[in-house]
């Protein structure tokens, strides 16, 4: 049991070799520590935001998507939205928006322990917050597909619109309204956090694979 | 050769091109010359040209200043911008409106406050409107205005631009001298006008000088509630002299109020016996009586209970406001219409129909004759009258029939001329005299205006701080003015500059009123309001300013038979449907019909109208109205939205279907 987990965790530094080459341990976990705080900063920004421009909305119509929450003219975008059959805006991605800040938080604890993790299981803990932003942005794009695609036959405009896809990012558009999404700074931020998160992987392989080859050298030397 | 001239033609093709397309740069440049020509061609000149640079709003860029003026025979209020001199809203009052659906399905029971003697009154002469004030300045939070012909006074929101209240003046009929408050809109004026014996009473006419009564009214302003408390308001009788308009003193003038009167002659009138008409009765003295009322003193004898219940209503009598020195009166120039508080409250500013001077009289000197006790005798009611020349400052001749007198924030002062047809610009003197570069209480200038001027309002002009910039003179007769309109023709409302000195005050703008007879209007700087543009939160009653809880909410939509046989329909409105859009009634069924507007955006409003049953609301983003009738008419009712809310407006509709008994 015990070996096992020395396995998972792997090669321990003596403190004299790690103040010795304080930058070469140290980087990886002020890397993750970095990421950590980037990440929970996050929690606290936009991820997302859609504007809506038309002739009668002179300031636009402005939704923000938190992780955990939707605000801004939700309810104004759903009057809308419900000429062309399309669902309450509230309807979509209700777990994820339950989850969100769960998952923040288990993210948080991932990157947490891959700190003292010194072996390539480190990777395992790491590479799902990485994915994080793109796994965000493909979610969003499925909410947005499976509202375009499913409108209600019996809305008032069902003969004028056809089902569409709503762009996830960038400019689309719909009727008189042109839509613009963009990024949040929580995304954004999501998004550093996962350069910063290859930087750390490739300094932990750079600080302790050298450690366990030497370990692995050691074992078959004393067999 | 022949290939050289295709070449040729090509190049002045293209050369041609190119010209045309200097041209059309240029054009989409406009120059000073496109001026000039459009100029040119339709006779303007540099003066005209000026006034259209100085008045001209573009697209979407907003006024400067906010002129609340009265609706006259409207009996409403309307809300002009300045510069541009358009007209924003006519805020519904005393008289029904069907856009607002004032009077038709909201309002009504507000309307109803203001019956006189619960009969069914649906018009107003409305004359003052008085913005509420804080220290002498306007607040921008409510306007009040009065209605001359039944004596009422209503208090309007500016939140909403919505009227909150109208109260019935209890002891008399007509009102001419409201609605002017005091500099913390502690009290809203109603000075009386047309004396009548208490409530109105019948009393012949031969008993004038016994029975009839004038009197003054003080409307307790409850700020936070946002309305008239009558349990602390009161009235003081004052003799039969046809009091007229009122303005409150303000700092070195604070705690006094001043009414002009007319007919101190006791005239009766009677020109169907050869007796002389009220027009020659009424105006024989030279002099008629500036009223001088000490209110703080008045509140002290009202709170110490010293007053009569008359029709219900406390009044400090005549006698008692004599034994405890609140009234004293001055001569001043005959048949007078303005009277008029400077900014510092130092000099207060009269003018005679019949006279052309304006009078001003001192503050300081009004109050060292009432401490002197400096009278030349007493009136026949027992008034003690101050001395006409220890209390007057000075007098300017002006020109003919001077009216009201407005302020600039320089030392100028402006009178209307009525029977000139003309705005005079004279100096004020004292510690004003430094701010005009012409010697104190001297004419200046007249600007003709067109015609017959009655009013004036400078910007904030009658405020302890006034901006000047601008005046507007609210002629009554446009004569040539205006594409003759039939027989009725508009008033002229007309825009003068009165930002430079001196001789420099030209009309730049004419704005026609077709619609009643501004009498007076207040002139606020724009950013002093800070309206609502939807209502703060969906199921809003705007009587109440608050959530109203029966309002419908969302999914909570349907018709509810109560035990009592009362019918109560929760309906909600949104582009573009109305929730429930089936409604079945019984013939006879007593029915409240409670609708939200569940509108969130900005210009959303819906309407709500019910034909055969004389019903038409307006529904703003966030408003719940109830709307009770008995349904007594049998038959199918297609509802409808009146407002062209979206695409499908026409499809936002109902069908009220009451069963025959």
């Amino acid at each position: 049991m015990a070996s096992l987990l020395d396995s998972i965790l792997g090669p321990r530094v003596h403190p004299l070799e790690a103040s010795k080459h304080s930058m070469r341990y140290g980087t990886p976990g002020f890397l993750l520590l970095v990421a950590r705080v980037l990440l929970l900063v996050s929690l606290f920004l936009p991820y997302w935001h859609m504007e809506l421009q038309a002739p009668q909305y002179p300031d636009g119509l402005h939704m923000t998507a938190h992780l955990n929450a939707l605000s801004g003219d939700v309810a104004e975008i759903d009057g809308l939205n419900h000429y062309i059959g399309m669902r309450s805006l509230y309807e979509a991605a209700e777990i994820e928006r339950m989850v969100g800040v769960f998952v923040m938080i288990a993210f948080v604890v991932m990157l947490e322990l891959a700190a003292y993790i010194h072996t390539r299981w480190a990777v395992i803990l790491v590479v799902p917050v990485v994915f994080f932003p793109v796994v965000f942005l493909l979610d969003l794009h499925l909410w947005m597909k499976h509202f375009g695609l499913n409108l209600d036959p019996h809305a008032p405009l069902s003969n004028a619109v056809k089902p569409f896809v709503p762009t996830a990012m960038g400019k689309g558009g719909i009727g008189q309204f042109v839509t613009i999404a963009t990024p949040g700074a929580g995304l954004i931020l999501a998004s550093v956090v996962s350069f910063v998160l290859i930087l750390a992987l490739f300094f932990h392989r750079r600080a302790y694979l050298p450690l366990i080859k030497q370990q692995k050298s050691m074992g078959s030397a004393s067999a | 050769m022949k290939a050289g001239t295709n070449k040729l033609r090509q190049l002045s093709v293209l050369g041609t091109g190119l010209a045309i397309s200097f041209a059309a740069a240029s054009t989409s440049a406009q120059s000073m010359r496109d001026v000039e020509a459009i100029a040119k061609d339709r006779g303007l000149t540099n003066a005209d040209l000026i006034a259209a640079a100085k008045t001209y709003l573009p697209s979407g860029e907003k006024d400067d200043y906010l002129m609340f003026a009265s609706g006259g025979h409207a009996g409403q209020i309307f809300v002009v911008g300045l510069p541009s001199m358009r007209l924003l809203r006519s805020i519904a009052v005393f008289t029904p409106e069907p856009w607002q659906g004032w009077g038709y399905g909201v309002g009504n029971e507000i309307l109803k406050e203001g019956f006189p003697n619960g009969k069914s009154n649906l018009w107003g002469d409305t004359h003052h409107p008085a913005l509420s004030e804080t220290n002498g300045d306007y607040d921008g939070q409510f306007v009040f205005i009065n209605d001359k012909i039944n004596a009422r006074v209503a208090v309007v929101d500016l939140r909403d631009w919505e009227t909150k209240q109208i109260v019935k003046n209890p002891l008399t009929l007509s009102d001419h001298g409201g609605t002017f408050v005091t500099p913390n809109t502690e009290y809203i004026i109603e000075g009386g006008q047309y004396a009548v014996p208490w409530g109105s009473e019948y009393a012949p006419i031969s008993e004038y000088k016994e029975k009839y009564k004038g009197s003054v009214t003080l409307w307790k302003f409850d700020r936070n509630r946002g309305r008239i408390d009558k349990d602390q308001s009161f009235a003081i009788e004052l003799p039969p002299y046809w009091q007229d308009l009122s303005d409150a003193g303000k700092l070195a003038s604070d705690g006094y109020f001043f009414m002009n009167s007319l007919n101190t002659e006791l005239a009766t009138g009677g020109i169907q016996d050869k007796k002389p008409p009220f027009e020659a009765g009424a105006s024989r003295n030279a002099t008629d009586f500036l009223h001088i009322i000490d209110w703080r003193k008045a509140e002290q004898v009202y709170k110490a209970g010293k007053v009569e219940q008359i029709k219900g209503f406390p009044v400090i009598t005549l006698e008692t406001a004599l034994a405890e020195g609140l009234l004293h009166v001055t001569p001043e120039p005959r048949s007078p219409h303005g009277v008029d508080v400077a900014p510092k409250g130092d000099f207060i500013v009269v003018s005679g129909k019949l006279d052309p001077h304006v009078t001003i009289y001192s503050m300081d000197k009004i109050k060292r004759a009432i401490a002197d006790k400096t009278f030349s005798g007493k009136d026949e009611f027992g008034v003690p009258i101050l001395d006409f020349d220890s209390v007057v400052e000075a007098r300017i001749e002006v020109g003919l029939g001077p009216l009201h007198t407005q302020f600039g924030p320089d030392g100028y002062a402006y009178t209307s001329l009525y029977l000139d047809s003309a705005v005079a610009r004279w100096t004020m003197g004292g510690s004003y005299g430094s701010g005009t570069p012409e010697p104190d209480w001297t004419l200046v200038h007249k600007t003709p205006v067109h015609y017959n001027v009655g009013h004036i309002a400078v910007a904030e002009g009658d405020t302890v701080s006034p901006d000047g910039n601008y005046l507007v003179a609210l002629n009554k007769w446009s004569v040539d003015r205006f594409y003759p309109t039939g027989p009725l023709l508009p008033q002229n409302l007309q825009l003068v500059d009165i930002s430079e000195d001196g001789t420099k005050m030209p009309v730049i703008y004419d704005m026609p009123m077709g619609v009643g007879e501004p009498h007076y209007a207040q002139i606020v700087k724009a950013d002093k309001l800070n309206p609502w543009t939807t209502y703060p939160e969906v199921g809003w009653d705007p009587h109440a300013q608050n959530i109203n809880p029966m309002a419908t909410k969302p999914k909570m939509e349907r018709v509810q038979r109560n035990d009592d046989g009362t019918v109560d329909i929760f309906m909600t409105a949104i582009r573009s449907h109305f929730n429930p859009e089936h409604v079945n009634l019984k013939q006879g069924d007593v029915v409240r019909w409670h609708i939200t507007n569940t509108e969130r955006a900005v210009d959303a409003t819906h309407g709500f109208a019910v034909p055969m049953y004389n019903i038409t609301a307006s529904l703003e983003p966030g408003e719940a109205v109830t709307i009770e009738f008995v349904a007594d008419t049998p038959g199918t009712f297609p509802f409808y939205c009146s407002e062209f809310c979206s695409a499908l407006h026409l499809e936002m509709m109902g069908y009220l279907m009451v069963e025959p008994e």
